[in-house]
């Protein structure tokens, strides 16, 4: 039973892993078709103009302002890692599994701590402000 | 001493004549002539705008909607295209007829889903306003096929004098794909009649299975086009990938080289390709490293600020301001900073008060008013 319960358990790790995988994949592909141009190959932005996403602070404090972003836009004063930037970026017009894809991406790149994986849920629950 | 002074001068000159072009890097005065001054607040991504002949303005939203602007007042203008509003494309340019107060035709350019396939590719339409709404829309060129690639629409609209109009597609994101093969679209300059013909003396128009109504090919991403106020030539620039944006003159049938030639490299660092030139491909008439991400173009024709008539207007969407460039005998030869820092330039037109017009990505729509 002990066995059962474990290959159970080691089966859904690997299994969302296995999820979490695939879905950074497949948010390179959605990085580099709509953010590479002002947040860059290695995600440190443009200084000035667009904030970086590396080691970028503002993505664990608040994740779901920077889902939010990703999903409508974003507009106003933000702040990165003590910078401030009041710029705005364009609603890219994502599909809310391409806004998943894309952000387990950033999450797990360029020395990102990662956290847990963004999840089609978690998007869809995300409001518009 | 000598010796190494005679190496410094010839290493200069062989530096230079390799890169094609001088360095000349842009200035950015401390004193400026003009005021700026708000005209339509509140706007997201403005992407084209024309000036009626009443002085109200008609403004596309990316996202999908016309604005008329009349009397300091926003109305949304009904029986719109659909648009397909992903990435870079949308509800893109907006140009009068030159005989529009005789005939009332409005160009457009937009992202379209028409079709079978997903996705959307770049369309020209022709509709009249008439109480708030378009009328007699008419579809004049759908470049097709269909792709979810969400970047490289183009897309300007200009007319010549002889009343041809001309309009861009980018390369869709198949630059290797689309941009030098006549038989497919993207990456390219179309020119038209008025009522969405195909002139018979287009370059391509005897050549099987080509295109027909491809004007010059080899482009990238073509997201500022004007007619020059004095040549009558059709003036357009275009984003490079990293380096590498384009101001060229398209001239009937040439080749612009993308991607078989490039003074930009890849995103990520990698290498597109190593020539910068090839018989049988134009030079741009300038080109930009590091890019500025260039949109919206326009000569300055009016006498309104002084001996900057002629001068050529290029938005800066990276940089945040408005270029201006002096051209003499083809080439560039002072570039100038104006509205530094004011956000992501998406346009410039000379309105008919003969002022300098931009449209600013989530501000809206200035002019440049001289100082008195």
């Amino acid at each position: 039973m002990k066995s059962l319960i474990f290959s159970v358990v080691l089966f859904s790790v690997l299994f969302q892993n296995d999820d979490l995988t695939k879905s950074i994949a497949r948010g390179k592909e959605v990085y580099t078709d709509f953010c590479v141009t002002c947040h860059k190959p290695d995600g440190t932005g443009t200084p000035k103009f667009f904030p970086p996403l590396a080691k970028a602070d503002y993505l664990t404090k608040q994740r779901e302002d920077a889902i939010r972003s990703v999903k409508y836009g974003q507009k106003g004063k933000i702040t990165v890692n003590g910078i401030d930037y009041n710029g705005m970026m364009p609603n890219p017009g994502l599909t809310e599994d391409e806004v998943a894809d894309v952000m387990n991406y950033i999450l797990h790149s360029w020395g990102n701590s990662g956290s847990k994986m963004v999840t089609l849920d978690e998007v869809k629950k995300v409001e518009k402000k | 001493m000598h010796k190494f002074h005679v190496f410094l001068v010839i290493f200069t000159f062989l530096f230079y004549s390799c890169r094609g072009q001088k360095d000349m890097s842009i200035q950015t005065p401390t004193q400026v002539s003009y005021t700026i001054e708000n005209v339509v607040p509140e706007l997201e991504i403005p992407w084209g705008m024309a000036f009626l002949p009443d002085g109200s303005i008609l403004i596309t939203e990316i996202k999908g909607q016309l604005i008329h602007f009349k009397d300091g007042k926003k109305t949304v203008v009904s029986n719109t295209p659909d648009v397909y509003a992903r990435g870079q494309g949308g509800f893109l340019d907006v140009v009068l007829h030159p005989q529009y107060q005789q005939n009332g035709w409005i160009y457009f350019t937009y992202s379209s889903k028409e079709g079978t396939e997903g996705g959307g590719n770049t369309a020209l339409i022709r509709a009249k306003l008439k109480d708030g709404a378009l009328t007699d829309v008419q579809t004049l060129y759908k470049a097709s096929p269909n792709t979810t690639k969400p970047y490289h629409f183009g897309s300007r609209i200009a007319f010549d004098l002889e009343g041809f109009v001309y309009f861009t597609i980018g390369d869709r994101g198949e630059h290797f794909v689309n941009p030098q093969d006549l038989t497919k679209d993207g990456g390219k300059v179309y020119r038209l009649k008025d009522d969405g013909t195909i002139p018979t003396d287009n370059p391509f128009f005897n050549q099987a299975h080509a295109k027909q109504a491809i004007w010059s090919y080899g482009h990238r991403n073509q997201q500022g086009m004007t007619r020059h106020p004095e040549t009558g030539a059709i003036w357009t620039h275009e984003h490079g990938p990293q380096g590498g944006d384009e101001i060229n003159i398209v001239s009937k049938g040439l080749n612009y080289g993308w991607p078989i030639i490039s003074y930009g490299i890849n995103y990520d660092g990698s290498i597109l390709t190593e020539k910068k030139e090839m018989p049988g491909m134009e030079q741009p008439l300038y080109y930009y490293v590091p890019s500025i991400a260039p949109s919206g173009m326009a000569f300055i024709d009016s006498d309104r600020y002084g001996d900057w008539k002629g001068n050529l207007l290029i938005g800066a969407l990276k940089f945040q301001y408005l270029e201006r460039l002096v051209i003499q005998d083809g080439k560039v030869i002072y570039r100038e900073k104006l509205a530094t820092d004011i956000g992501r330039v998406r346009n410039v037109k000379m309105g008919p008060d003969g002022l300098i017009y931009l449209a600013v990505e989530g501000k809206g729509i200035f002019k440049l008013v001289p100082k008195a």
